[in-house]
């Protein structure tokens, strides 16, 4: 396919480099990181390209902090959240694109304001609550105040309601009760957005930060960004060959994901944005 | 199935997401007004009501208003600077660069990285003498700074590091309008003998129209909730110079353990997020007449 307006010549040599600048400088970090943790500490500033590499910085970094653990919570939380999510928003978004009932209008109305106010910013009282519940300090006090997703009931009623009702009703006809038809028809007609809401949920809990900072307190319910924050503000401070890769260490899984899935991640968080 | 039985069904398969949602959204947000206008409870001694005394102290308070005009800036400088970038990320491997592939990966891959981790490396990155920032910098003559630790390159140097982590982000949405335009628009401007900046201008950026919108709510958002890069760069320091609310709010909260005070501030952050709902809504009953 060709482009009326794609550059020629002197332009498109400007807008080529300048592409390439910004991709240079956008990787430059992580590169700059990726030099550190597999030299040793006299060529972490000195760039030799004759440097030996190490793997030396990893197996500190692992012997050092219970990084292990971190994944395992990690991990469980991730599967958690994304499990209890799934039936969830599911039910809800049915239930909102093709049942007709008192209060659906306010109850819509209620379900998007946490598209605003999320979880995030209501973390005083959202702590006191878990408290309250004798949930301080465990993984399911972490995942709980996410599982109800705004973001995720209205992608999901969007694509719900794109199904047609002829569909819905053969299936009626043939005896199905609302929860079969559920999973008989809407449920696989939806499998690439619930592809979609997976990678976005799990990369999203992956990464999540402040509130794990505050509810947990142990190692044993302690995420794997809460271990790496905890194991780089302490005496690590000025050892950046382990910071960094410790750092590296605990987004691999991450980092490897995308990069085999690269596709599919990105298709992911378009297919997400557009609602 | 009869007309209540559908009913019954229906609220039955609400139940469990409205029940969570009530109680850690809505609950929350309506115990917040409530706690702002009670004392903290200490030991022995409940709280007790003492009116508007917390939003008191916040209007006397200068790191509070200092939170909220670092904010404003925050917010006025990335929020721009990456929908701008995003928008050039994305016309640039929507066309034919050479690398496109490669350059799509580097300009997206920030964004799969926790905050965390992409502050680590940056505090790498800016370390005083050590850093490739000074040592780069060196290389010109120029003299060593420490860009964390003063009080005036503080909060760019954090600004920058979150346009680096957002310009990817917002460039998929982009990118994704883009592919969804159809070719002949380009082909009957040009016919018509259009200028390919006039095109871009009066054709492609209104089209684009949505896709600012939605990119733009999302990152006013993420201007007032991601603070994890200050916990792990900074500490809202030097001298409050990048604390930013609900930095300042995770600080009162939880390391002066003032929750009657913290509720006060989290009133100002929803008081916030409400009018950019409020704004919202304005624009996209505008948006329905271009439909």
């Amino acid at each position: 396919m060709t482009h009326v307006y794609d550059s020629r010549g002197i332009p498109r040599a400007i807008e080529t480099a300048a592409a390439w600048l910004l991709g240079v400088l956008w990787v430059l970090p992580l590169a700059y990181a990726f030099w550190t943790a597999f030299h040793s500490g006299e060529y972490s500033t000195r760039f030799v390209l004759s440097a030996p590499l190490t793997l030396d910085n990893f197996v500190r970094a692992w012997a050092a902090a219970p990084f292990a653990r971190y994944f395992v919570n990690t991990v469980l939380l991730v599967t958690m959240v994304l499990a209890a999510q799934l039936v969830l928003v599911t039910l809800a978004a049915y239930a909102f694109a093709r049942f007709e009932f008192p209060g659906r209008g306010l109850l819509f109305a209620l379900v998007l304001v946490q598209l605003m106010i999320m979880p995030d910013v209501l973390i005083v009282e959202n702590y006191r609550t878990m408290a309250l519940l004798g949930l301080n300090d465990t993984i399911v006090a972490v995942g709980l105040p996410y599982m109800a997703s705004a973001f995720g009931i209205f992608l999901l009623r969007q694509t719900f309601k794109t199904v047609p009702r002829e569909l819905d009703e053969a299936a009626r006809i043939e005896g199905c009760g609302p929860l079969q038809v559920l999973w008989k028809v809407y449920v696989p007609l939806a499998r690439p957005v619930y592809l979609a809401y997976a990678l976005v949920s799990v990369s999203y809990h992956w990464n999540n930060f402040l509130w794990p900072l505050i509810i947990t307190n142990s190692v044993e319910s302690r995420p794997v960004t809460v271990g790496l924050q905890v194991f780089s503000a302490t005496d690590q401070g000025i050892d950046w060959s382990i910071i960094t890769a410790a750092t590296l260490l605990t987004t691999a899984p991450l980092l490897v994901a995308f990069l085999l899935f690269q596709r599919q991640f990105v298709q992911s968080f378009m297919r997400a944005g557009i609602r | 199935m009869t007309r209540t039985a559908q009913w019954a069904y229906a609220w039955l398969m609400l139940l469990p997401a409205m029940a969570l949602l009530a109680l850690f959204t809505h609950y929350p947000a309506a115990a917040t007004a409530w706690h702002s206008f009670n004392s903290t409870p200490k030991g022995a001694r409940s709280a007790v009501f003492v009116g508007l005394d917390n939003y008191r102290q916040l209007v006397d308070d200068p790191v509070f208003w200092q939170a909220l005009s670092n904010n404003f800036w925050f917010a006025l400088y990335t929020i721009p600077a990456s929908i701008a970038l995003s928008l050039l990320m994305a016309t640039w491997v929507n066309g034919k660069v050479a690398g496109r592939g490669f350059l799509r990966l580097a300009y997206f891959t920030p964004t799969i990285l926790p905050m965390i981790a992409v502050a680590n490396i940056w505090m790498f990155f800016y370390t005083p003498e050590y850093g490739l920032l000074e040592q780069v910098l060196g290389a010109f003559g120029a003299p060593s700074h420490n860009w964390l630790g003063s009080k005036s390159t503080a909060l760019p140097a954090i600004m920058v590091v979150t346009v680096w982590k957002e310009a990817g982000f917002f460039m998929i949405f982009y990118l994704a309008a883009l592919q969804s335009m159809s070719p002949n628009l380009a082909e009957a401007a040009a016919i018509e003998g259009a200028s390919r900046w006039h095109f871009f201008r009066r054709v492609t950026l209104p089209l684009l129209m949505p896709t600012t919108l939605f990119v733009l709510v999302n990152a006013v958002i993420n201007a007032f909730r991601m603070v994890d890069h200050i916990v792990v760069m900074t500490r809202g320091g030097p001298d409050n110079a990048t604390a930013l609310l609900l930095y300042y709010i995770y600080e009162i909260g939880f390391r002066f353990w003032d929750s009657a005070y913290a509720a006060a501030l989290t009133m100002v952050l929803l008081a916030i997020l409400g009018l950019l709902a409020l704004a919202q809504f304005g624009f996209l009953e505008r948006r329905v007449h271009y439909r």
